[in-house]
């Protein structure tokens, strides 16, 4: 997480436990798993018996983080299939949620705009939810020409995956849209974008 | 330096609410629309006291979306200034004052699901304006309002009748009837903004117990007006201006240096908004910060000063002012 120019460039504070919460969510995603592993192992397990802990292993599947998931013993445990199932857990869980509920989230940074996106529907200020940024740097872009979203992009320039163009991908970002502004690079003389470079592993 | 938006305006009615409490209508001179507002905003009324300038803040209570008077209510303290005291005494219908433009520092976070507002006595007048505002945008929201007795309570009733008892709830001290705290912290939804005014002890006590139910910081607003506690008198030196002034027991900095005819930046004058914020050129004894502003470390480090509320004791200070 370079430091970037561009203030809309979102920072991640870690996962620290909130002493004062009465009810703690986690929203995890792969190697997020170990983000709360690691508040387990130096906060105490104390506050696991108000944790509930729902889970995506995404592009971790191989490492099973599951398990030592469930080894925590948190009051609820969860695995969702895919994203968008975890997201509708998380709506469903934070639409009935009362104040002194705190939401932590942790996993790639498209994970975590995607389920930030649902918290600020629900009027959640962003600045008070604990967020961590954990595995890959793949970004979630979002075209500015076709608004298409593209998720994983690891290199700039990409291809956008709905129109195409070469998009030059920025710090830019929307919480709103939960991903980084992507603009095409070869405007002028189309086929001129410099060879795309792994920018983000 | 401040931008000077002090407009002249007229006191078209001036009534008695409750107990110590008089209601000022104001209006342009011309009749002219005054800029709109919004909920939790304030402005500074600038009065000539025989000869003494005194400016107050005062909340606007009347509606954001009337634009043909300002109103505001003031209690009569007990150990006033001479604020409050001039206010009541000398204020007719028919005068002329100055007020400034309006400033919010206390409004209504629009992203929130449900709005909880807490009032203690007089702190009740930002909130009329926001419950006027909240309501024309349909947004839930609840008001507990704890008064003395109900004839020193100002407005309960017609707040009541207005926004229904379901909205409006009234807790009377002579009744041992107390706003339960605890209670309230404990059922709302994610989302919900909380904002109390009233005196000192209760913001504190309010957003005590509220940060240990789990609320973040986010989601707590207090508005307090700190009048500028007396102190022994004591001199400063005016680095830029070059001037050395007294600042007399019931002054404050700000005050003395107004006095002096030199402009300092000021908003709430309250100790809240930090814009006295002054930097202090050098120093010679003990600071008694009073603001809620700068944070403790600041307050340890000694190389600023929020002039309108805050004092000094000792042989030197210099204000880069």
């Amino acid at each position: 997480m370079a430091d970037s120019a561009i203030k809309s460039r979102p920072i991640y504070k870690g996962l620290h436990i909130n002493a004062h919460a009465r009810r703690h969510l986690f929203a995890l995603e792969g190697e997020g798993a170990l983000a709360l592993t690691g508040q387990a192992e130096s906060q105490g397990a104390q506050f696991l018996a108000k944790a509930e802990v729902l889970y995506v292993a995404h592009g971790s599947q191989p490492r099973a983080h599951e398990g030592s998931l469930q080894k925590l013993a948190p009051r609820t445990f969860w695995q969702a299939p895919t994203i968008p199932t975890l997201l509708t857990r998380v709506r469903a869980t934070l639409s009935t949620a009362t104040m002194g509920t705190q939401l932590y989230i942790a996993g790639t940074e498209g994970f975590i705009g995607q389920v930030m996106q649902v918290a600020l529907e629900l009027g959640i200020d962003p600045n008070s939810i604990a967020t961590e940024h954990r595995g890959s740097l793949a970004r979630r872009v979002q075209c500015v020409h076709c608004k298409g979203i593209t998720e994983n992009v690891t290199a700039s320039p990409c291809t956008c995956s709905h129109c195409g163009l070469a998009l030059l991908v920025r710090d830019h970002y929307s919480r709103r849209i939960g991903a980084f502004q992507g603009v095409n690079i070869d405007a002028e003389a189309p086929g001129t974008a410099p060879s795309p470079q792994e920018l983000f592993p | 330096m401040s931008i000077n938006t002090d407009m002249p305006v007229r006191v078209a009615a001036v009534t008695e609410v409750a107990e110590r409490v008089k209601r000022f209508r104001l209006e342009s001179l011309d009749g002219a629309p005054l800029p709109f507002f919004s909920g939790g905003a304030h402005v500074v009324v600038s009065m000539q006291d025989d000869g003494r300038l005194r400016r107050n803040p005062y909340s606007l209570m009347s509606s954001p979306h009337d634009p043909s008077g300002y109103e505001i209510s003031v209690l009569r303290v007990e150990q006033s200034r001479g604020g409050s005291a001039f206010m009541h005494e000398h204020v007719k219908a028919g005068d002329r004052l100055v007020i400034s433009q309006p400033v919010n520092l206390f409004p209504i976070d629009h992203r929130g699901r449900k709005h909880i507002l807490l009032a203690g006595g007089i702190g009740i007048t930002p909130f009329i304006a926001m419950m006027e505002q909240l309501s024309r945008e349909g947004r839930a929201f609840e008001l507990h309002y704890a008064v003395r007795t109900r004839t020193h309570g100002a407005y309960w009733k017609n707040l009541q009748e207005r926004y229904g008892a379901h909205r409006v709830k009234i807790y009377c001290d002579a009744e041992s009837l107390f706003i339960p705290t605890a209670t309230l912290l404990e059922f709302q939804p994610l989302g919900t903004h909380l904002y109390v005014c009233g005196p000192g002890g209760m913001i504190d006590g309010v957003l005590n117990q509220a940060r240990q139910a789990g609320w973040p910081e986010q989601n707590l607003h207090c508005e307090r007006f700190l009048a500028p506690p007396p102190g022994k008198p004591f001199r400063i030196v005016l680095q830029r201006s070059q001037k050395e002034i007294a600042v007399e027991e019931h002054q404050s900095i700000l005050e003395a240096v107004e006095a002096a005819g030199i402009d300092a930046p000021f908003l709430c004058r309250g100790g809240a908004c930090g814009q006295c914020e002054t930097a202090i050129a050098s120093l010679d004894g003990v600071l008694e910060h009073n603001d809620h502003y700068l944070s403790e470390a600041e307050k340890a480090a000694g190389r600023k000063l929020m002039i309108c509320v805050s004092r000094f004791k000792g042989p030197e200070l210099v204000l880069d002012l």
